[in-house]
Parts: C-alpha cells; sequence; structure tokens
C-alpha cells in the first residue's frame, strides 16, 4: 500500500461495528438497485419456498403476517463502501418460512429471487439460525419501495446485495449458482468482515 | 444435482460481458498526468495505469486512498473515458461537500501524484457498442454515458445513439463543448434566454422512443436516486420494456 501525498481522511471512526474499508453513511440510505423500481402493491406480492423442502409454499402478504413477528436491530453494510448503524427493520425471521417448508438435508445453498427476476445465491447456512429476515417495516414505518418494499430480503450479516428486494422467493439447491451481481463478478459470499466484495477476494 | 432454476422474470438484465476476476482483485498503482476543470464542481482527472486491462464504456472501477497512518478510503467511480488502449483512463470528479476522496481529488491532487484503482468492475452497465444506445443522465451521471459517447465516435459505429442530458444550468454541464448532435440537454435551474427550464419530462423522452432502431434500444440511465427514479419511470411510461433498462445510481 503506497501512502496517497497529502492524504488525511476524515475523523478517525474507531467503531469496531465498522468492517474493513467501509465508512458510516450516517443519515444516508443510498439506493443502489439497478432495475426500475417495480409498482408492487402488497395485496399482490407473494413470496414462495421451493426446491430441495418437503413441502413447497406460497404465502401472500395477510398469511406471511400470520407467523410470529421479529425484528432486527442492527448494523448493515453495502459492497460499495457505506455502512449504516443501529437500523430497525420488522419482519418474520426466514427461519419461521423454513420451519413450514422443511429443507431437505441434501439442500445445501439457495438461489433468492424478486418480483423483479433480480437473483442472488447464499449459502442456506447463512438464512438460519435467525440471522435472515423476510422484512416489511424500516423504523417502524412500512419499507419503501425503492428500499424494496413492500418485503424484501435481510441478510445483514453479509453485504446488503444478498438482501434481495422485492423478494419473491426462494429456491434450496444442492449446489452454488450464481445470482444477478455474482455473475457480474461479485464475491458467492460476500462476508463484509472478510472484504469479500469480488470473485477473488 | 437439482435443476437450474430460472425464476419468470421480466428483468433479464444479463451481464453485457464477462468480467475478468484478477483485473478485479488487484489493487494497481496509477499515477495522476492530467487535470482538467470542467465546471465549477467537476473536473476530469487523466491517471497513467500501465497495466491497466482495458474496459468497455459504461464500467467502474474501485480507487483508494490510502493516509500516512494507514486509515484506507475508497470509493467506485465510472470511467469516462473510452477505451482506447493508451494505457490511461479518465475519471470525471464532482466535489462532494466534506467528500473525503473526491475533496482531495480537488485540492490537494496534482499531476505527479499516485493512487491504487483496481478494474474495470461489474460488466451490467457496459455497452460493447453493439446494441442501438439510449443514454439518460443527469449531473456527474452523464460520466459513464460519454464513455459510451465517445467510444460510438472513436470507432465510428454505426449503431443508434442518443443521449438525454440534464443539468442544473449550462454551466453546470459536464462535457459540455464535446456534446454534438447526439445529445439533447436539460436545464434544471436556469438556461439562456428562450430555452425553456424544467424538469426532464415525458416530452423529452417521447421523440426518442418514437424513432425505434431495428431490435429496439437498450436504455442506460445514471445519476442519483432521485434522477433514476424518475428517468425510469418516464421510459416505462414512454413504452421502453423494463427489462432494457439498466440503472446505476449514484450513492
Amino acid at each position: 500500500m503506497n501512502v496517497t501525498r497529502g492524504f488525511t481522511g476524515r475523523a478517525r471512526v474507531h467503531n469496531p461495528g465498522l468492517p474493513p474499508g467501509q465508512y458510516d453513511a450516517r443519515d444516508d440510505w443510498p439506493v443502489l438497485s439497478a432495475e426500475v423500481t417495480p409498482d408492487l402493491a402488497a395485496t399482490d406480492w407473494s413470496f414462495r419456498i421451493d426446491g430441495l423442502v418437503e413441502r413447497p409454499h406460497t404465502w401472500d402478504w395477510e398469511a406471511a403476517h400470520q407467523l410470529p413477528a421479529s425484528a432486527y436491530d442492527g448494523d448493515i453494510h453495502c459492497v460499495t463502501g457505506w455502512s449504516k448503524f443501529g437500523v430497525r427493520f420488522g419482519g418474520v425471521s426466514l427461519d419461521a418460512f423454513l420451519a413450514m417448508v422443511r429443507p431437505q438435508v441434501s439442500a445445501t445453498h439457495a438461489l433468492a429471487y424478486s418480483h423483479t427476476g433480480y437473483t442472488t445465491n447464499l449459502p442456506l447456512a447463512d438464512l438460519t439460525g435467525g440471522r435472515a429476515w423476510i422484512a416489511w417495516e424500516y423504523d417502524g414505518a412500512p419499507l419503501p419501495p425503492e428500499h424494496g418494499g413492500p418485503a424484501r430480503l435481510l441478510v445483514p450479516h453479509l453485504y446488503f446485495w444478498k438482501s434481495a428486494k422485492w423478494i419473491a422467493g426462494i429456491t434450496l439447491l444442492d449446489h452454488d449458482e450464481p445470482g444477478f451481481w455474482e455473475q457480474n463478478g461479485y464475491h458467492a459470499r460476500g462476508n463484509p468482515w472478510e472484504e469479500q466484495r469480488y470473485s477473488g477476494d | 444435482m437439482t435443476e437450474t432454476t430460472t425464476p419468470a422474470t421480466r428483468f433479464a438484465v444479463p451481464g453485457r460481458i464477462a468480467v475478468n476476476a484478477e483485473a478485479a482483485t488487484v489493487w494497481q498503482t496509477a499515477t495522476l498526468t492530467e487535470i482538467r476543470r470542467e465546471t465549477p464542481h467537476a473536473a476530469t482527472f487523466r491517471l497513467a495505469v500501465p497495466r491497466w486491462p482495458g474496459h468497455l464504456p459504461g464500467q467502474h472501477l474501485m480507487l483508494r486512498l490510502i493516509a500516512a497512518d494507514g486509515y484506507v478510503a475508497q470509493r467506485h467511480y465510472s470511467i469516462a473515458s473510452a477505451p482506447d488502449g493508451s494505457g490511461h483512463i479518465e475519471l470525471t470528479l464532482d466535489r462532494v461537500p466534506d467528500g473525503e476522496v473526491s475533496g482531495w481529488f480537488h485540492t490537494v491532487a496534482r499531476p505527479g501524484d499516485t493512487v491504487e484503482v483496481r478494474g474495470p468492475l461489474s460488466g451490467f452497465f457496459a455497452w460493447p457498442g453493439d446494441r442501438p444506445a439510449l443514454l439518460l443522465g443527469a449531473g456527474s451521471g452523464v460520466v459513464p454515458l460519454m464513455s459510451m459517447v465517445r467510444h460510438h465516435r472513436a470507432r465510428g459505429l454505426a449503431v443508434p445513439l442518443r443521449m438525454l442530458v440534464s443539468a442544473r444550468s449550462p454551466e453546470e454541464l459536464i462535457y459540455a463543448a464535446e456534446l454534438g448532435g447526439e445529445t439533447t440537454t436539460v436545464f434544471t435551474r436556469s438556461a439562456p434566454p428562450g430555452t425553456p427550464v424544467g424538469r426532464m419530462t415525458a416530452a423529452h423522452v417521447a421523440p426518442l422512443l418514437a424513432e425505434q432502431p431495428i431490435g429496439g434500444w437498450e436504455a442506460y440511465v445514471c445519476g442519483s436516486n432521485g434522477f433514476a427514479e424518475h428517468a425510469s419511470r418516464l421510459l416505462v411510461a414512454a413504452g421502453q420494456p423494463v427489462e432494457r433498462i439498466r440503472i446505476e445510481r449514484f450513492g
């Protein structure tokens, strides 16, 4: 690493919650989706889990809201460099959905897909154990469309492109299958603490 | 093995090119060779990157600055120059209020300084020059689109290309002297007498979609999220297929 002449940078943030190479976006919440924000009403939203499961199932807005509510209070990290501290999302833990469809033992990976057709792949282990949600509230209010409303996947321990907006479904697989950004050179897993930004990192 | 799944989709968005994984992960030293002012808030920085692997118009890179105490600031920037094999690339940077990286470029940087870059990155917003391109940009969102315009000119491409670009005023219009007949400008705050002032509207987009090239347009939208939302809605309302609209939002 070569020191840049005359560069001092902003005041140092000694925040143990800030992964390497990230900065604190504070009040900003940048929108970085690559597609047109869909005009998707809650009544038209649905969420399906299929693939290597015992009982594939589709939930509509009302059925999903019958599951036990669960919130995430914590931080999120975007591969473009910003992190946002102390956010609060409300929804349902993905564990509650998975308990109903019962993943088969051969299921190792997942491909999440959006109502827009966006896709992203994750190891199944990153979606279980209280670390992933279907979220429809942000800070106590309905999740805005440009941030993935009516509902998005939320996997906050990975870079945020894994948290597919306008989530439509998850297919469980016995192999890894690259999603949209992953086919465009981004990392298969995307752990911000190991700076897994691009394929090869 | 399970079947390969293809969700029902209106969003085709395949990457336009394969991405070179090695180029995306290896940091290279880039030497600043020239600074050109574009507008009161934007300047172009020319960098010598001897082992630059080449890029396609629309791609971006990651750039980092390193302080003496090891502190690192890194940002993604669109590439402004067309691919030309010269071992040089150009970035056009807005001076962002309190921006630690753009602030360094605008107030400290001088030719001879070195920074580190890796890339090019992401094939999604790339335009190889193969399909008719309809480009909508605002502010510094014109930067990756200008790479496409420059590429189109440099190669003498016959494939149709049109650009609709929005700026606050003529003084704030980046690359003003370089824009040609392919470009329509929209000024949102002030304009010369006789030129309308206001936001981009359906009336700006309609004539472009009326002249449908064979095979239709690939639309590329770049700018702030507010602009991207507005412009992409105009395109959809005018009949552009949603799966042929690529959006690069500056966050």
